[in-house]
């Protein structure tokens, strides 16, 4: 193991001595990352000449060029990287060979091509009999739907998500989360990829998983489903907050730095009116604001106020009014980030939109130590990696090195299988 | 079929989306998951306890849709932790427990006097699994959250928009999802630690730092080359920038709020789609080649959309699905449950039988495994449903004891 690469971990992963074969493709790449940094040994195979993502933007210091893809980066630390002709039977062999030595196989190969080139899960059982074999595919292994053309913007659309996202005004398109299609398929990858390791440590045995990625989607959508499983009903997307079947009142409000914030919830009990009123007062706001005197009322109230009233009882709605009034009227007049940490002051749940930098520099997330740096030897210097989703204190999430160049770990992976390196490239 | 993890057992508090949808996925796989809450609210803190959608007009405490929902598969037993007695339950059951797990904001377990240590002295190897949203550490550990307000500090909601638009953001809790998610993982990474080690530990999740991990390349960007998402003509987030792809969007199409998605990935996906189209923009050279049909991508999807719009997404998707391009209609929730077969197909919406709403379909789960798949029989469960079964079968007391407790209001 070339072990100066990257950051030495300070304690085994949770995933020490796992070995995951991973077949290079976009939609599983970001599994493969999560399972590396857990403390797997993830072998990335990759086809002669590179999988394409190799040469996605963005590029470090926005040059072109081989190694030099900051999508590449991102998506494969934590991995050591070998070429296998997968289409030539001396790299099957050397493949099979691989395999032996394997635990995990994940891999997102068109429906058929493992079966017709006899590597699938029945081939390579006899060569590991407690393999974990993990595929992800459109609509699942069984449906010939997984045989069309995807990319992320089309698995989400056909999954579900888009159709509850976007704006009040509908002639606007519904708004996919960029990336997310492929990152909620692989969440499922590697909860799967956990439960049969689980399960093989006690029993022994391994399986054949399969993941279909629309499914994935289909079961991320929260009230878009069950209101249709439970009630026949359809969300309707509206602008900043849930898709509801009944419009709901907005929770977006521009604050004065010309950034957004999330007005949450409001408050809904006696403590969190007083509260509410206390800031507006304090901000010098009471007056601006004619129906503030319901506040008064809110927090004289006993016991918790039932939204289900709201247009129902004169006072209740009256309350909830001004508690949303007075939310957007403080959030005007403050940037977002005052908005935020004065309404969490005040035990009110709401928040600031930030942009994804914004987040990365704020002192809270860089206190969980988020901010990685991981040694590029290549560059002669650090780049800072985003951290962990996850911090075992008993076995660390860490990046254990930068992503691999091509066919870097050939010599290494292929010395260790004891194979020689000029047999199946 | 046999369950993977039909050997562990989970003492859980946790609830709504965020942390109920973890416990759901280890249910499904056969773990005991025994969910406690508070009688005297009736189980109110999770704010989908005997809330809608309902299955009819009847509406009450066991009745909520979305409850049962996140909750199949589980036992359910009320404990009144204000009183002394409901503590020493407790006690008895994390002892005989795996796992302990919840996510209530912080200091709310330490309240009641089981805090880590507490739970460690009562049973050395428990692993503990907190998500009190922003984790017990850092200026905002005391902050409380809903999925929006992740989505929204984590930069999720920033980066779901248009250009010239506020943030479209998230249209529900994609974080309470992917929360559960990571909460999962947390437990199963801690569950495989434990299996070589021994050792257990508790693991302080913060929900929020797992959301911004979804940024892809773009923090990267930031700490490489400096370059902010917040800039002009971004976010753009129907369009593709890594790869670059154009055309790529989702097009209007006729019909009731109908719409397509259409993505060409290369030059070949846009030669096909212009034998299908055949209009003469398509051999304008301004979007000959993949450069500079990303140079015009505004008059190119201005001239798609005018070709969409005049068809249905059905008959763009089977046209173009024909053709070889990537193409999919933005189906609508009555769609790709009850029209697309392949959802049904795979078996995604098991039906459960709940003792009070009756027959109801829930999301299951979007994986198969050959040797121990997932199952979902029993309905998210009533109010204390399992009070009786689990005080006298797994914890020893006697059925007299447990009507004394019901009656004292410890359950
Ligand atoms: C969801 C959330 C905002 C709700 O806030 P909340 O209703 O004020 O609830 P808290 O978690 O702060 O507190 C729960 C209360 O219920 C009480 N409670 C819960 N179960 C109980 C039981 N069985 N017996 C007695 N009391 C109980 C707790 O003691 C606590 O009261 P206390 O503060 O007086 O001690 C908050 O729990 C939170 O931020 N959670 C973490 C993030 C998250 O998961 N959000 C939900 C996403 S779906």
């Amino acid at each position: 193991m070339t072990g100066a690469i990257g950051n030495s971990r300070p304690r085994p992963g949770a995933l020490q001595g796992v070995r995951v074969v991973e077949l290079a493709r976009d939609p599983i790449a970001f599994a493969g990352k999560l399972l590396g940094d857990m403390g797997a040994d993830v072998i990335l195979v990759e086809p002669p000449g590179g999988d394409p993502a190799r040469r996605y933007p963005p590029f470090a210091d926005d040059e072109p060029g081989e190694d030099r893809s900051l999508y590449w980066w991102h998506y494969h630390t934590s991995k050591r990287g070998v070429v296998i002709d997968l289409d030539d039977e001396a790299g099957r062999d050397r493949f099979r060979a691989l395999i032996a030595t394997a635990d995990v196989l994940l891999e997102a190969e068109p429906r058929q091509r493992l079966e017709t080139l006899g590597i699938d899960y029945d081939d390579l059982q006899s060569i590991r009999s407690d393999l974990v074999h993990v595929a992800v595919t459109p609509y699942g292994r069984a449906d010939p739907k997984s045989d069309l053309p995807f990319t992320d913007l089309t698995l989400m659309a056909a999954g579900g998500p888009p159709w509850s996202c976007g704006y009040d005004d509908h002639s606007l398109p519904p708004v996919r989360g960029p990336l997310q299609g492929f990152h909620i398929a692989c969440h499922f990858a590697v909860m799967s990829t956990l439960t049969a390791l689980l399960h093989r440590a006690i029993s022994g045995t391994g399986q054949f998983i399969d993941v279909s990625m629309t499914a994935a989607g289909n079961v991320t959508t929260e009230g878009a489903s069950y209101n249709w499983l439970i009630a026949r009903n359809t969300v309707q997307r509206q602008t900043g907050r849930h898709a509801s079947v009944n419009p709901s009142v907005e929770t977006q409000q521009l604050c004065a730095d010309g950034r957004y914030a999330n007005t949450g919830v409001g408050p809904r009990q006696a403590k969190g009116f007083a509260a509410l009123d206390k800031w507006l007062k304090e901000l010098g706001l009471f007056a601006e604001l004619p129906e503030a005197v319901f506040l008064e009322l809110g927090a004289q109230h006993e016991g918790p106020l039932d939204i289900s009233k709201i247009g129902e009882d004169d006072e209740i709605t009256a309350i909830f009014g001004a508690s949303r009034a007075a939310l957007r009227l403080i959030a005007s007049k403050l940037s977002a980030q005052e908005f935020f940490v004065g309404c969490q002051r005040a035990g009110l749940t709401a928040g600031a939109v930030n942009a994804p930098e914004e987040a990365f520099e704020d002192e809270h997330f860089k206190s969980h130590g988020f901010q990685v740096p991981v040694f590029h030897e290549d560059l002669g210097r650090d780049v800072v990696y985003p951290g962990a989703p996850i911090r075992l204190p008993e076995c660390p999430w860490a990046i254990s090195r930068r992503a691999p160049k091509l066919g870097e770990h050939d010599d290494e992976v292929f010395a260790e299988l004891a194979l020689q390196v000029d047999g199946g490239r | 079929m046999a369950d993977a993890l039909s050997s562990f057992r989970i003492c859980d508090f946790t609830g709504i989306l965020a942390g109920a949808g973890a416990t759901k996925w280890l249910a499904g796989f056969g773990a005991e998951v025994i969910r406690i809450e508070d009688p005297v609210n009736e189980g109110r803190w999770d704010i989908l306890r005997g809330r809608q959608p309902w299955v009819d007009e009847r509406r009450g405490i066991n009745l909520g849709g979305a409850f049962n929902n996140h909750n199949v598969g589980k036992l359910g037993i009320t404990l009144n932790l204000r009183t002394e007695k409901a503590r020493e339950i407790l006690e008895r059951l994390v002892a005989v427990s795996d796992v302990v797990t919840e996510n209530f904001s912080k200091g709310v377990m330490e309240r009641w006097g089981f805090g880590y240590e507490r739970l460690k002295a009562i049973k050395p190897d428990i692993i503990y699994v907190s998500n009190c949203g922003f984790g017990h550490t850092g200026p905002y550990s005391e902050f409380k959250s809903f999925g929006p307000v992740v989505q929204a500090i984590s930069g999720l909601t920033f980066t779901s928009g248009l250009p010239d638009q506020p943030p479209a953001g998230w249209g529900y809790s994609y974080m309470d999802h992917t929360g559960a998610y990571y909460h999962a993982m947390a437990i199963l990474l801690a569950l495989i630690h434990r299996h070589r080690t021994g050792e257990g530990q508790w693991v302080d999740l913060s929900c929020t730092d797992a959301a911004l991990t979804l940024h892809g390349p773009a923090l990267l960007d930031w700490t490489v080359n400096g370059r902010p998402t917040r800039r002009e003509g971004r976010p753009h987030a129907n369009r593709n920038f890594w790869p670059p792809m154009a055309p790529h969007g989702i097009y209007p199409s006729q019909g009731d709020d109908d719409w397509v998605a259409i993505a060409c990935r290369n030059q070949d996906d846009w030669e096909r789609l212009c034998d299908v189209v055949d209009e003469d923009w398509c051999r304008d050279p301004q979007f000959a080649d993949a450069p500079s049909r990303h140079a015009s991508q505004d008059g190119l999807d201005e001239h798609l959309s005018a070709w969409t719009a005049e068809r249905t997404k059905f008959a763009i998707q089977a046209l173009l699905r024909d053709a070889g391009v990537p193409v999919s209609a933005v189906l609508k929730p009555g769609e790709r449950i009850d029209v697309d077969p392949s959802t049904g197909a795979f078996g995604l919406w098991p039906t459960v039988t709940h003792p009070e709403i009756g027959e109801i379909r829930v999301d299951g789960q979007p994986v198969h495994f050959s040797e121990t798949d997932w199952h979902y029989e029993r309905s998210g469960p009533c109010l204390g449903e399992h009070n009786e079964q689990v005080l006298t079968e797994l914890l020893g007391f006697t059925s007299e004891e447990v009507a004394s407790f019901q009656e004292e209001g410890v359950l």
